[in-house]
């Protein structure tokens, strides 16, 4: 009897039901002690089919779809997906809808990355964090309840624009058991004019914020033990893994699809793409926290300029886009359109595209193959954590096991966008 | 960026002359699509080429062609779809091949290439049932334990075969056939080509 024999690899099953899964992630582990050997994430546990599930419905029935993909930066999901049928339909957007895309798709990176920032935190130790984060998160949901209705799942971007124009006046608080006139009037502060004052207010208070989280973390000696060195990456080995986003530029490849590639009013706004230096879990955080300042300068630019321009923010062509409500009530030719417009649905010229933005956690795909019929032929949805955890094993390779919470975090991992 | 896939498209057809099977720019991007055999060896020399430099693989995704626009399909029906993004030269391309056998439609891995590929070839292995010859790791990934047959493939329904439920007296989740009733609210309708042209509006 050696005591060989007694030296065996421990595997440990790590989810499905585990806070730091962020989700639904099954991750199975063989340790040996504390490091880990071999990391297996077995996923699909969020599959809904939704490719499946587009293929059987018109092309504009499958908006609300992109919301439940990635379930925290949703309109970025549907520009992706409208960019798609806007480049098979070759129709060009109007310029306000453009900004006013632009806009959301800033403040989508900047709910993204607050609640990333946040659950990372409370992942490796930063309990904090989160508390801070979802203060400013809930400002910028009011935001896209007052756009359209529903604070998560928008529906709000349309093939050919935006569903409508900004509104007039924001939701406030109203009076209740717990809040009483002192409070309710400093909530209301920021409330008491349109969306686009409502913004500009909170740009101006955001840069501050970030002060705070960083004040929380950048130099907090726990949150560096965890981050730095943890899930180091290479450039060329980020790129053969096909990371993007963050992930990518953490790595110090300055690639964004806002300036290499600009699609909606990018190629018009100033801002900065922050890259890492080292490729690890810390350099990933500061391009994020650094991500977010950016954003919050684009937000004020779009401001500026959406303030100063009207104009309509859906194409006029009712092939594409269901006229308006009024015209539609008294003229037939267009009552026609509607009912064509929402029962057969759009037609949709023969041919493949593929539609990317720079989405909050990376580069977000829609591939499209239409065959000329009021319905996709096929969808392809390339998402931005599907590489990315797909290296979860390259990563996780003689770390402890402490550290795959920290790569999960840096992953920025969203089951909804995985499994699709 | 407009002069970017002619520019490509060049180079290409100067590389590849005869092994492609088609080369088209449509809507500004740029689709190749090669033989099966010529498949590996062609994205060897897009990833190692230096006046090409492939280096991300963006996506790969499986193709079932067998309903396209409502008629019997003439042509192989799995094909296997690769888009592929140069960081160096900012430039995109789509690269497809079709598998030789429709009941048995193997194509070459390509994860040598690409490590990303891996997850993709198991995704599309898994919805489709197209496998990778040299994938050292081809297991379903997003579909339950133990599930049969490829959902996206077209003759799979929508409500797929099987439903699983709560039994009460065995104290255990079942699997029994499907009791939805398959719907279609919108039927699936191919028109004209200027039907729904947007030109004419």
């Amino acid at each position: 009897m050696s005591a060989m024999h007694e030296i065996r690899n421990y595997t440990l099953n790590l989810g499905p039901q585990h806070p730091a899964a962020h989700g639904v992630l099954r991750l199975v582990l063989e340790l040996d002690g504390e490091v880990v050997e071999r990391a297996d994430p077995h996923i699909g546990l969020l599959h809904r089919g939704t490719e499946k599930l587009a293929e059987t419905r018109t092309w504009a029935q499958s908006v609300p779809y992109m919301d439940r993909l990635d379930y925290c930066s949703m309109m970025c999901n549907e520009h992706a997906y409208c960019l798609a049928v806007e480049k098979l339909l070759g129709v060009e957007v109007p310029e306000r809808a453009r900004y006013i895309r632009t806009m959301f798709d800033e403040i989508t990176r900047i709910i993204n990355h607050l609640m990333s920032l946040g659950s990372h935190g409370l992942d490796i130790g930063a309990m904090t964090m989160i508390l801070y984060t979802f203060r400013e998160r809930e400002d910028l949901m009011d935001a896209y309840e007052a756009v359209c209705g529903a604070r998560m799942h928008a529906a709000y971007y349309r093939p050919g624009g935006v569903y409508r124009d900004l509104p007039d006046s924001m939701p406030k608080y109203k009076a209740s058991r717990f809040k009483n006139e002192k409070t309710l009037k400093q909530l209301n502060a920021a409330r008491e004019g349109s969306l686009l004052d409502f913004l500009e207010d909170f740009t101006k208070r955001f840069p501050k914020c970030c002060d705070e989280y960083e004040t929380l973390l950048t130099e907090n000696r726990i949150w560096k033990q965890r981050t730095v060195g943890i899930g180091v990456v290479s450039p060329e080995r980020a790129l053969a893994l096909g990371f993007t986003g963050p992930m990518l530029r953490g790595s110090g490849v300055a690639w964004d699809l806002r300036k290499k590639q600009p699609y909606a009013a990018y190629d018009k706004v100033d801002f900065d793409i922050p890259v890492g230096k080292n490729g690890d879990c810390y350099d990933r955080y500061l391009c994020r926290m650094a991500e977010m300042r950016q954003s919050n300068r684009i937000i004020g630019q779009c401001i500026a300029w959406l303030r100063e321009n009207p104009g309509p923010v859906i194409v006029d062509n009712h092939k594409v886009a269901p006229p308006r409500r009024e015209k539609m009530k008294g003229n037939m030719e267009e009552l026609i359109h509607h009912f064509k417009l929402f029962s057969e649905g759009i037609h949709v010229p023969e041919g493949e595209v593929y539609a990317a933005i720079e989405h909050p956690k990376g580069e977000f795909g829609v591939y499209a193959i239409s065959d000329g019929a009021n319905k996709p032929y096929r969808i392809k949805l390339r998402s931005p954590g599907f590489p990315h955890l797909a290296a979860m094993d390259e990563l996780a390779r003689g770390h402890m096991i402490a550290d795959v919470v920290a790569l999960i975090g840096t992953m920025d991992l969203v089951f909804g966008d995985i499994d699709r | 960026m407009s002069a970017k896939p002619e520019l490509l498209s060049k180079v290409l057809r100067s590389l590849f002359g005869k092994r492609l099977k088609s080369l088209a720019v449509s809507r500004g991007e740029l689709t190749i699509e090669v033989a099966a055999a010529d498949y590996f060896e062609i994205a060897r020399i897009l990833r190692e080429h230096t006046g090409l430099n492939f280096e991300q693989l963006i996506d790969l995704s499986g193709v079932d062609y067998s309903t396209y626009a409502n008629k019997p399909w003439q042509g192989k029906r799995f094909a296997s779809v690769l888009h592929l993004l140069s960081v160096t030269h900012n430039w995109r391309l789509r690269l497809r091949t079709f598998a030789e056998d429709d009941d048995f439609p193997v194509i070459d891995s390509v994860c040598e290439l690409w490590p990303a590929a891996n997850w993709y070839e198991r995704e599309a292995f898994d919805l489709y049932g197209i496998l990778y010859d040299g994938h050292t790791d081809l297991r379903r990934i997003l579909t339950d334990y133990g599930f049969v047959g490829h959902p996206l493939r077209k003759d799979f329904p929508v409500s797929g075969h099987v439903e699983m439920r709560y039994d009460a007296e065995a104290k255990r989740v079942i699997y029994q056939p499907v009791t939805v009733e398959p719907r279609e609210n919108t039927p699936r309708i191919v028109r004209e080509a200027s039907y729904g042209d947007v030109g004419h509006a």
